[in-house]
């Protein structure tokens, strides 16, 4: 789970981390009251989306006066920000960080992350703030301060302070550093957090070492004792869709083919959707329909792709352990009678009780083209939507599907 | 042989009168597997499925001499069994729930590490399908029938997945020694290296089949060490060519968040590292059955 730049701020000033004076406001009239609540003659106004890399997009406006404030705040609210980060569909800004605009000696780069490879809490620095540490880990990987924390002790005060003499700071600000190190740690352990990135980290020309901006994200297995973080949750930033397959206890992640993935297992269903893609077509989704798979949930599911407009073929892919093919198959049938279903739909059934599960697909007279493997699955549904999409190359949806048959098209 | 489980394995169940543990007990003990007894605090003294139930690990493992424990406790409450098992001295312990917090991983597993290597305890998953020596014993939820015995090791993240690659190999007549499913989580029990390595020195074990997914070091990891210390053929796979970049498909793990991450990257390191790569997840049996064929060629070779 991620949350907003200002959000992260709070909750790491919570643990002694220091921020520059600023606040939240959902209206151009909200953001010149924080401005002259936050006082003196400079101010930041900064769009609040889930993602980085937000000044190159014009997400932030350095403002000199209250009107300037104002005028960036109407800019800015309701806009579509398009960044690296969001795809090319961008975000639409609901939310801004109005903040004391501060006068910056040093820019340096703090992050802390869950290591896979130690799996411990490692906290990654660089005396160069406000580039991507990606492309730093790239060019220059051996410039970058790394720190592994021992699980049962904590972050020792001795580890912050060797992150801060290698970033080269003055003495002064050594102890400030150390104040925010430390501090990152515990909101980190304590918040169950995965992420907690501060880029840039300032040194202010009068001396104080100030969190510029800040991401945080979770780990959404243990939200469930994190009622103060969990209920931070910006739905907004998420496709509504995802949360939809998530009251379903469905797994789901848009994509951009046009072949929609019903399947049990993330990892089948990684390598279906490769299997699609080795026979020519597009995936329009990840879809895990998870052990247990109901009759409801598998209806549910189809809604879900269906409710992709670029869906043109649907593929269902089961391997049955504790699932049973009889109980999908009779979902399958449910919901494509339900949904009118008007595409192609291949069906590829395996494990237990796989009989049982073909002889209701076949006698349910709909045109359902099964698939006895992996293989064969991909290779229909890549063909069936090829066809499909000859016949009516406007919209698949309407092409020669299931309700094409009774005229329901 | 077959590594971790036989049917000479004395097992326990944590969380034993759930439905969940009700359920895949009755289909490990009518896949032959010993199930001995179970643990469920609050219902001590009590019998279930016809196996007595304790309060503690401690007691059951002094009433039963179990050695191995399959675990379907909540995710909330999971860290926490894992390490009461470990303590008690079970020494290999199967994780089936799924959602455990991350950091919870992070203190079982430094947990782990009080104990001197001689009773150190395996960890396999959590979120995986458990663990198959086929004909033997299941310690997992996997479907017992779609294995056989026969020669060549599995090791998959996925169960489902799993599930796809013996079927297919059944299809063309070849068998298994034992399939162990390491699960989807970013910090799990046993790491790829740590199952090749029982694979290597399994006798009855003659080639590997490796299926990784996106995201984290495990799979470039386990490559070097097929480089390095083995001498059966391994053949991988590395799921998830169409993942986009920061995005979780499914697992806890499965996401693309650094360089290597992506599948494309871990096959040619697979690739670069002398394993075998199988060009499609429809051709996972039929790689592994040309593998097995070039090695009796060439030691057939040999023995001439």
């Amino acid at each position: 789970m991620d949350i907003h730049e200002y959000q992260a701020k709070e909750l790491l000033a919570g643990f002694g981390v220091a921020i520059p004076r600023g606040g939240v406001a959902y209206s151009p009239e909200q953001a010149v009251y924080r401005a002259s609540e936050i006082g003196g003659s400079r101010w930041a106004v900064k769009a609040q989306i889930h993602s980085g890399a937000r000044g190159k997009a014009g997400g932030i406006k350095l403002c000199s006066s209250e009107d300037e404030v104002r005028q960036a705040a109407k800019g800015l609210l309701g806009k579509r920000l398009v960044t690296h980060q969001t795809g090319p569909e961008g975000r639409v800004v609901h939310r801004l960080y109005v903040e004391a605009a501060v006068p910056i000696d040093r820019e340096l780069y703090l992050g802390l992350v869950l290591d896979r490879k130690t799996e411990r809490i490692m906290i990654v620095a660089h005396p160069q703030g406000g580039m991507e540490i990606e492309e730093i880990a790239q060019s220059a990987p051996d410039s970058i301060l790394r720190e592994v924390v021992e699980p049962a002790i904590g972050m020792s005060a001795f580890q912050a302070r060797e992150i801060a003499y290698g970033l080269g700071l003055a003495p002064a600000q050594v102890s400030r550093a150390v104040i925010t190190l430390l501090g990152a740690y515990r909101a980190f352990r304590d918040l169950d957090a995965t992420m907690v990135e501060i880029n840039p980290l300032v040194v202010t020309k009068d001396g104080q070492v100030l969190a510029l901006d800040c991401k945080m994200t979770f780990d959404d297995n243990a939200m469930f004792r994190r009622p103060n973080v969990s209920e931070l949750r910006d739905y907004a930033e998420e496709d509504p869709r995802e949360s939809q397959a998530a009251e379903y206890g469905l797994n789901y992640v848009a994509l951009e083919g046009d072949i929609g993935c019903i399947i049990n297992g993330a990892g089948l269903a990684m390598a279906t959707m490769d299997m699609i893609k080795h026979a020519g077509g597009h995936p329009a989704n990840f879809l895990d329909v998870g052990g247990g798979a109901s009759p409801d949930r598998v209806a549910a599911a189809f809604r879900l792709v269906l409710s992709d407009e670029k869906i043109g073929a649907i593929l269902v892919n089961i391997f049955a352990g504790i699932n049973r093919c009889d109980w999908v198959a009779q979902g399958v049938v449910q919901a494509a009678r339900e949904t009118q279903l008007g595409i192609p739909l291949v069906v590829r059934l395996a494990g237990t009780n796989v009989e049982e599960g073909r002889k209701i697909l076949n006698d349910s007279g709909l045109p359902i083209i099964t698939a006895d493997s992996l293989s064969e699955a991909a290779e229909r549904v890549v063909q069936a939507f090829n066809a499909s999409r000859s016949q009516s190359p406007a919209r698949g949806r309407a092409a020669s599907g299931l309700a094409g048959g009774n005229g329901q098209s | 042989m077959s590594i971790l489980i036989d049917e000479t394995t004395r097992v326990l169940v944590q969380g034993f009168t759930g439905d969940k543990a009700t359920f895949h007990a009755k289909e490990m003990m009518a896949y032959g597997t010993q199930i001995v007894g179970g643990v469920t605090p609050g219902k001590g003294g009590t019998r279930h499925l016809d196996r007595p139930v304790f309060n503690t690990v401690r007691e059951a493992v002094r009433a039963t001499g179990a050695t191995a424990s399959i675990i379907f406790v909540p995710a909330a409450f999971c860290a926490d069994s894992i390490m009461e098992a470990a303590n008690a001295g079970i020494r290999l312990i199967c994780t089936i729930t799924d959602g455990i917090p991350a950091q919870d991983m992070m203190m079982v597993k430094r947990y782990l590490l009080r104990f001197p290597k001689e009773r150190r305890t395996t960890l396999i998953g959590p979120n995986c399908a458990g663990i198959i020596s086929a004909g033997r014993a299941m310690l997992g939820i996997m479907p017992g029938h779609i294995y056989s015995r026969g020669h060549v090791g599995l090791v998959t993240r996925s169960g489902t997945l799993g599930y796809e690659a013996a079927a297919q190999m059944n299809a063309l007549g070849i068998g298994q020694t034992t399939s162990v499913g390491i699960g989807g989580d970013p910090i799990n029990g046993s790491s790829f290296v740590d199952v090749l390595k029982l694979f290597e020195e399994d006798p009855e074990t003659e080639a590997v089949m490796m299926i990784g997914e996106i995201g984290g070091p495990q799979e470039a990891e386990a490559s070097l060490f097929v480089k390095e210390h083995m001498s059966k053929p391994v053949i991988g796979y590395v799921a998830g060519l169409t993942a986009p970049k920061g995005r979780r498909m499914g697992h806890a793990g499965a996401i693309i968040s650094a360089f290597g991450d992506t599948a494309a990257e871990k096959a040619e390191i697979m690739r670069t590292a002398g394993l075998t790569v199988a060009p499609s997840p429809a051709e996972l049996g039929s790689t592994v059955a040309a593998a097995l064929a070039k090695r009796s060629q060439r030691s057939t070779v040999a023995v001439k």
